[in-house]
């Protein structure tokens, strides 16, 4: 059966209450999810003051803020501190999304609780392993694919059909709505996912490519796609505001359009 | 969890994992028909409301004697055949998202295809057996 408990070796137990920075007027109270590999402890979660006054609004802002003045072995994914990237995907307030994008002061009550991405292996604090998520991505084979001789110039596409991968493209692949859902939660190792089934409706959608037929073959699968069952928790996670779930129905109408 | 308390350890590549034995290339008859009998069930529901608020307190002559109408069998028929069909896709898809276990996720499986087919005979057999008065 699917697990629903945590293994032992995973339950959160205690955690440091680091002291309050000297001479800060206001604070604010992190409260962070700890794993270190090497110590064989459980995971623990540690309580920061981070100083308002000395760090930008965002929560990153806030662990940066952290990793500098309090504890530098505090981990964590970031790059780009703009919402481009997707490393920084975590989960803040119960909420999967991007640290970069999120501010601290949109937590409202309480410490501004930040965890790792849901359901996926930990490799240190807040870094998830992705292995997984990364090779569904390329098991759509997120590449144009062609039969037809290379154009002299660049393969043409009209306004209307480049209009169709608006709302695909955008996705940088932070695994936010991957993590969020349930579905891809308790069957990860087939579903491949929001992300990857968005990804794969991108290339499908593509007037350019040539592939169609095969990548929807490569695709009708009972658990590799119908896994969905439109719970939309990926729509709502998702930083960029696109909308996963609208992808993998469109994926899902073609696959009934080329029967009927 | 931890990455190395992962549980099922290979050295598999993560590509090859995720490829797997291949896509079944099935689905989506089972996605389309579990809208259809949804629609149908939709259809369906206010004259099965309104047959079974016409059999309330009544006894098995006066059920008997509604059901030998034709139309009101046929109906009850129908809505039998949609309601187990759609009652057998969508027990299979609880299981096949919840039952990791192989060997139990085959036995589940033909347990609610014994079970559906079951309960949609007996339902049709006693509408029968009421709409032709035996």
């Amino acid at each position: 059966m699917v697990e629903f408990a945590l293994p032992k070796n995973s339950k959160i137990t205690g955690g440091k209450t680091w002291p309050k920075p000297t001479g800060a007027t206001e604070v604010r109270e992190f409260k962070v999810y700890r794993w270190n590999p090497d110590d064989g402890k459980n995971p623990s979660v540690d309580t920061y003051y981070v100083d308002t006054n000395d760090c930008g609004p965002m929560v990153l802002d806030g662990l940066i803020w952290i990793k500098n003045h309090i504890d530098p072995s505090l981990t964590f994914r970031r790059s780009c501190r703009e919402g481009v990237c997707g490393s920084c995907a975590m989960n803040i307030d119960g909420q999967n999304t991007l640290a970069c994008t999120r501010s601290m002061h949109d937590v409202k009550d309480g410490a501004v609780k930040v965890n790792p991405l849901p359901h996926q292996p930990v490799v240190k604090d807040l870094v998830p392993d992705l292995t997984n998520f990364y090779a569904q991505y390329a098991s759509v084979e997120p590449w144009l694919k062609t039969t037809s001789p290379t154009p002299q110039k660049e393969w043409r596409q009209t306004h209307e059909d480049r209009e169709k991968l608006d709302g695909l493209y955008e996705c940088i692949l932070c695994a936010c709505c991957s993590t969020s859902c349930p579905s891809y939660w308790w069957n990860s190792e087939r579903y491949l996912g929001p992300a990857a089934l968005l990804q794969a409706n991108r290339w499908v959608s593509d007037s350019r490519d040539e592939a169609t037929g095969e990548r929807l073959d490569n695709l009708e699968d009972p658990f590799r796609l119908y896994r969905c069952h439109t719970i939309m928790n990926c729509a709502k996670a998702c930083p960029k505001g696109l909308n996963p779930a609208e992808a993998i129905a469109e994926l899902k109408l073609k696959m009934v359009e080329r029967q009927i | 969890m931890s990455a190395t308390d992962t549980p099922k350890r290979s050295m598999r590549t993560p590509l090859g994992r995720v490829r797997n034995l291949g896509a079944a290339h099935s689905g989506t008859s089972d996605f389309w028909r579990q809208r259809v009998t949804g629609v149908a069930m939709t259809l369906l529901m206010i004259p099965v409301l309104v047959i079974i608020m016409m059999l309330l307190g009544r006894n098995q002559v006066g059920a008997a004697q509604i059901l030998s109408s034709i139309p009101v069998a046929v109906i009850l028929l129908l809505f039998i055949f949609a309601s187990a069909w759609h009652m057998k896709i969508g027990m299979q898809v609880v299981i096949e998202d919840y039952v990791h276990n192989e060997k139990l996720k085959l036995v589940s499986i033909m347990l609610n295809n014994f079970f559906s087919v079951a309960v949609a005979l007996a339902s049709t057999y006693a509408i029968l057996k009421l709409s032709s008065g035996v």
